[in-house]
């Protein structure tokens, strides 16, 4: 089995959804995606640990060769993000069973585990391979299931947002696909590690630049690059709980390590210093940075206000990315995964109040705080993570990313960092204000804490912002061997 | 078990104190400082130093001289003293967070590199505002907001001054720093902040009235301290704290003659004191800093000491006005007598702790040939015997008899009161024992004739000022009223302006919306009615935008990709 690793975490859940689509209504569904994603996680954990012990894996598809077959190859990078995948699925799932009763109607219960399941396939599958064409299709996979389970969500708005992001999502797709063929066109090769092979002879050709650019905004768009995050406001704030705590902590995290691959393995060194791409993310990541915190600062529904705060982040992994160097790109993958920790906690918090109470605007939530004492709890320490007080797991990559700044004497990027954190000060004080400072009203002082089965997978990501903010040894090591593996250039 | 940190005992004791209730939580609150005295007393020596390994980085939690040990059984007392005070208040936020808050003094003490330091500052910043918010009036929120923005910018100031050292010499350590280069000044404003340098000071003057009763105790001995051993580690003789010092001694004075409020009139002559010891430490000879070191230890139990017994007014009368208190020697006599005990300590009369310290400072300014600001420290030394020494006491408990008849304090406040004040006294009597703790070699003895009698002369002269003043009815009365500080430019000044900017902005615009654009602005004004607006410019952002957003940004990175960086 463990040399079939790799295919297994593509394979089970993807047999699984239609299965799961097939089982009648109950808890049936709910408890074989349960077990899928403990085993996918599982497996995702021994990757990483062989993968960090014995090296890099490759895995031929169907026994064809590479490169004219499709290679799964696995190294440190992709174990890492593929294991956050999966231990948020994992974590997501027990959370699921009352939330997803309670938002979604009986009769879509198991195809709305199915269409998690493939969502869950198609962001496992993007991490494993090795193959560029490969990549579009999971990622297609992926959204085509994301815009299914965001126009789940019980407003109707949720229609409109999922519609939007499908549009923006397919306009992505089509961008990065262009690319992919314009490259194609001038390498005649779509794996990855022979791509990286042959682009530097021909990386002077506008062809390739072109279609490095068109894969690149498709990539932004996914990820959430500012100015190209539109879509995500609406689709965090209207999707299905379950699904903006995993599409949170989760999506936008696969097509950062799109862009990663893309940019540090299979273009040449010194190709984003070469063009406008490192000036482009840091720019966008202190724009991103500035004005998404602002925006967040004068949300009212606390969903959307999450949402806003995550733009910003993405902000910080983008500056990291922009620096190009290999402690950049360190924080940045620190805190691709210290993000997943923090939002994924404060979005099951904030889940866990829009279970007792219905909804999250900050005026329904008045002193709510000492009605669910542990719910403020994990708000109030996964906000102080975020805004990134030592201690906590967002310290850790604020401090990278700060050094990687200093390291650039980047001062203004520095002076951004530390006015995002000021920023997201504010608007996590502006949520604790109204959770714990204002008066509860009446119908609140009627409110009950959450349900165990709410709270065990929250508290369980709260501690872990706690223990990777004291020990960093396992985040820093794995992010520093995951540079190396990405090929970026040491200083 | 000289490496176990002190700070962890009081962080264990904060963990323990929520689990339990009744008298076993305030046996923990009282037994955990004394443990803490006896770890430091019997383990730990000078020369100490652990470290411990995060993020690649080594934390020195614990790094002991003379300098950090005196501190360290300063704030162990001194966090004695206020537990026994507080023991009465049953409020589990204020007790854990005082826990926490000596504590994370503790932790700054001993601190061996800025990010251990930077770490205990904030928690210094976080635990302390729990004073202030445990009065749960709106205007103390407000309040205890504006402390913490301080305070955490301090903490920003720090860290940053700490990574552009790190950046710049690959070092951490936290020693003399001396101000050179951009660190450095980012340095000393993070601890100027904190010791409430001139211009920098309103938090204190404007949080620590605000506090609890109580809290009022605790904060006035651990922040400015801290951050008056940090100075002193880090700064010691540059030039530019003597006159910062001297400022800071001065300017109060005025602040705290005219105030009514008796907890604010404190907070101010707590910078004037600390002033003493800035400047102590701005002239950095053996002798001036074992002085600001000698003061601090005697101002936390002096100022600790009267910060009590308006304490005790104010839990027994319900508010703390000098206008409409008086007379409360009648019912509150012991209360009376530690005031005036505090009273005379922090005037520096000859065998009251005070005077012990001070002349330290006093005789060092003279030695390093600073004559005339000497004169500037005498005035401010009248002063201080003016609104402390003799002001607190005749407001609250002579003057015009208020008619209130309030109870005596509480046994345990009795107790600290008594305390504190039989450590003036024997600090003021027996001031080898101090000097004995004191971190630097200077052979120093205050009793000589020119001390004791230029002093006593000082003090007479400046209580007869005061009767003169008070009988011909020309000191100024005590009225109700708010008295503009620095602060103002923030609270009033800033906003009023950008208020009045903002109308300014606002007239020049719509003048040229009616001269210019008017005829435009009833286009928009019809687009905006019709359905296509309505439909695009709702509360989410149009899908065409993006798109556009997607092609501005595809086309303008190709023609940066082709005609600049090509």
């Amino acid at each position: 089995m463990q040399e079939h690793l790799s295919i297994l975490l593509v394979v089970i859940p993807l047999v699984a959804a239609p299965i799961a689509a097939m089982l009648p209504r109950g808890r049936m569904p709910w408890m074989v995606t349960l077990m899928v994603t403990f085993i996918c996680a599982i497996l995702a954990g021994m990757q990483l640990w062989t993968v960090v012990h014995d090296g890099t894996i490759s895995y031929e598809l169907g026994g064809w060769a590479p490169p004219w077959g499709i290679e799964y190859r696995i190294d440190a990078v992709n174990a890492m993000v593929a294991l956050i995948v999966a231990g948020i699925a994992a974590l997501t799932l027990p959370y699921a069973l009352l939330s997803v009763e309670k938002e979604i109607p009986e009769r879509q219960i198991p195809l709305f585990y199915s269409a998690f399941l493939l969502c869950f396939t198609g962001l496992l599958g993007i991490t494993q391979t090795g193959d560029i064409f490969n990549v579009f299709v999971f990622l297609e996979i992926s959204s085509l299931s994301s815009y299914a389970l965001i126009s789940l969500g019980r407003k109707r708005q949720a229609l409109t947002s999922a519609y939007q992001y499908l549009i923006m999502g397919t306009l992505g797709a089509t961008f990065f696909l262009i690319g992919v063929g314009l490259i194609y066109s001038q390498t005649g090769t779509l794996n990855m590690m022979d791509l990286a092979e042959r682009l530097p002879e021909v990386s002077g050709l506008k062809t390739v630049h072109t279609g490095f650019a068109f894969i690149m905004i498709g990539v932004a768009l996914k990820l959430a690059l500012f100015p190209l995050h539109l879509w995500l406001p609406n689709a965090y704030t209207y999707a299905p709980t379950v699904i903006t705590i995993f599409l949170a902590a989760t999506a936008t995290k696969v097509a950062l390590y799109v862009m990663l691959r893309i940019l540090f393995t299979i273009f040449p060194d010194g190709f984003v210093s070469a063009t406008p791409t490192g000036d482009l993310f840091i720019l966008s990541g202190m724009a991103g940075i500035l004005s998404a915190s602002i925006y967040a600062i004068y949300q009212m529904d606390i969903k959307r206000l999450l949402a806003y705060s995550s733009v910003a982040q993405i902000g910080y992994m983008a500056m990291g990315i922009g620096f190009a160097s290999a402690m950049g790109v360190t924080a940045t993958i620190i805190h691709l995964f210290n993000h997943a920790l923090m939002k994924g906690a404060l979005f099951m918090a904030v889940g866990a109040i829009i279970y007792r109470i219905g909804v999250c605007r900050l005026d329904n939530i008045q002193g709510l705080g000492r009605q669910m004492p542990w719910t403020f709890g994990a708000i109030v320490i996964s906000g102080l993570s975020l805004i990134g007080v030592p201690g906590t797991a967002g310290f850790v990559s604020k401090w990278y990313l700060v050094l990687a700044a200093l390291e650039q004497e980047a001062w203004i990027a520095v002076a951004i960092i530390l006015i995002g954190s000021l920023l997201a000060v504010v608007y996590m004080g502006k949520l604790i204000e109204a959770l714990y400072f204002k008066p509860a009203t009446e119908t609140n002082l009627a409110v009950k804490e959450a349900p165990m089965l709410l709270l065990i997978p929250t508290g369980a990501l709260v501690l872990a912002n706690i223990y990777f903010g004291l020990d960093t040894e396992l985040t820093v090591g794995v992010a520093e061997r995951a540079t190396q593996a990405l090929g970026v250039a040491a200083k | 078990m000289s490496e176990l940190p002190p700070f962890l005992l009081y962080f264990i004791a904060a963990f323990l104190v929520p689990a339990s209730r009744g008298r076993v939580r305030k046996i923990i609150l009282l037994v955990t400082p004394i443990v803490a005295a006896l770890h430091i007393w019997l383990n730990i020596d000078t020369g100490v130093l652990s470290t411990y390994s995060v993020l690649n980085i080594e934390l020195t939690f614990m790094r002991t001289d003379k300098l950090s040990l005196i501190f360290a059984y300063l704030f162990c007392l001194a966090s004695f003293i206020a537990t026994i005070f507080a023991l009465q208040v049953n409020d589990t936020k204020q007790e854990t967070a005082g826990l926490v808050y000596v504590g994370s003094a503790l932790g700054a003490v001993f601190a061996g590199d800025l990010i251990t330091l930077f770490i205990f500052w904030e928690l210094l910043a976080i635990s302390s505002v729990v004073f202030i918010w445990a009065r749960g009036t709106e205007r103390a929120i407000d309040t205890g907001m504006r402390y913490l923005i301080f305070q955490v910018l301090s903490g920003v100031f720090l860290l940053a001054g700490a990574l552009v050292q790190y950046q710049a010499t690959g070092s951490l350590a936290f020693d003399h720093i001396g101000l050179e280069g951009i660190a450095s000044w980012l340095i000393f404003i993070a601890f100027g902040i904190k010791s409430a340098f001139p211009f920098l000071h309103n938090w204190l003057t404007d949080g620590y009235p605000e506090a609890t009763a109580t809290g009022t105790v605790f904060l006035s001995a651990f922040t400015t301290k801290v951050a008056v051993y940090a100075l002193a580690r880090g700064f010691a003789g540059e030039e530019i704290l003597v006159y910062i010092g001297i400022t800071m001694a001065c300017f109060p004075i005025f602040y705290a003659v005219i105030e009514n409020d008796l907890r604010k009139v404190l907070a101010y002559s707590l910078i004037n004191q600390v002033g003493f010891m800035v400047t102590g430490i701005g002239i950095g000879t053996a002798l001036a800093l074992n002085g600001a070191v000698a003061h601090a230890f005697s101002d936390v139990i002096f100022k600790g000491l009267l910060f009590m017994t308006m304490g005790v007014v104010l839990h027994r009368v319900g508010h703390i006005n000098g206008s409409s208190l008086g007379g409360l020697y009648k019912s509150m006599p012991k209360t009376t007598a530690f005031c005036i005990i505090g009273a005379l300590s922090i005037s520096a009369f000859p065998l009251f702790s005070g005077f012990v310290s001070k002349s330290m400072v006093m005789a060092a300014l003279v030695q390093e040939d600073y004559s005339y600001l000497w004169l500037f420290m005498l005035f401010a030394s009248a002063g201080v015997f003016h609104h402390a020494g003799i002001k607190i006491p005749y407001f609250a408990f002579f003057a015009h008899d208020s008619g209130l008849r309030p109870k005596e304090a509480p046994i345990n406040m009795l107790i600290a009161m008594g305390l504190a004040a039989t450590l003036c006294i024997f600090i003021g009597t027996q001031p080898q024992y101090l000097y004995s703790l004191l971190p630097w070699e200077a052979d120093y003895w205050p009793y000589d004739v020119t001390h004791v009698l230029t002093q006593l002369q000082l003090l007479f002269f400046s209580a007869l000022a005061f009767v003169w003043l008070n009988k011909r009815g020309i000191y100024p009365p005590e009225l109700r009223s708010t008295n503009l500080d620095v602060e103002w430019i923030y609270r009033k000044f800033l906003p009023a302006g950008i208020h009045r900017g903002l109308i300014f902005f606002r007239n020049a615009k719509e003048s040229t919306m009616t001269a210019a654009i008017a005829p435009m602005y009833s286009i928009r004004y019809s687009f905006s009615q019709s359905t296509i607006a309505k439909y695009h410019l709702s509360e989410s952002w149009p899908t065409g935008s993006m798109v556009l957003w997607i092609s501005i940004i595809l086309v303008a990175y190709l023609l940066l990709d082709i005609f600049v960086y090509g």
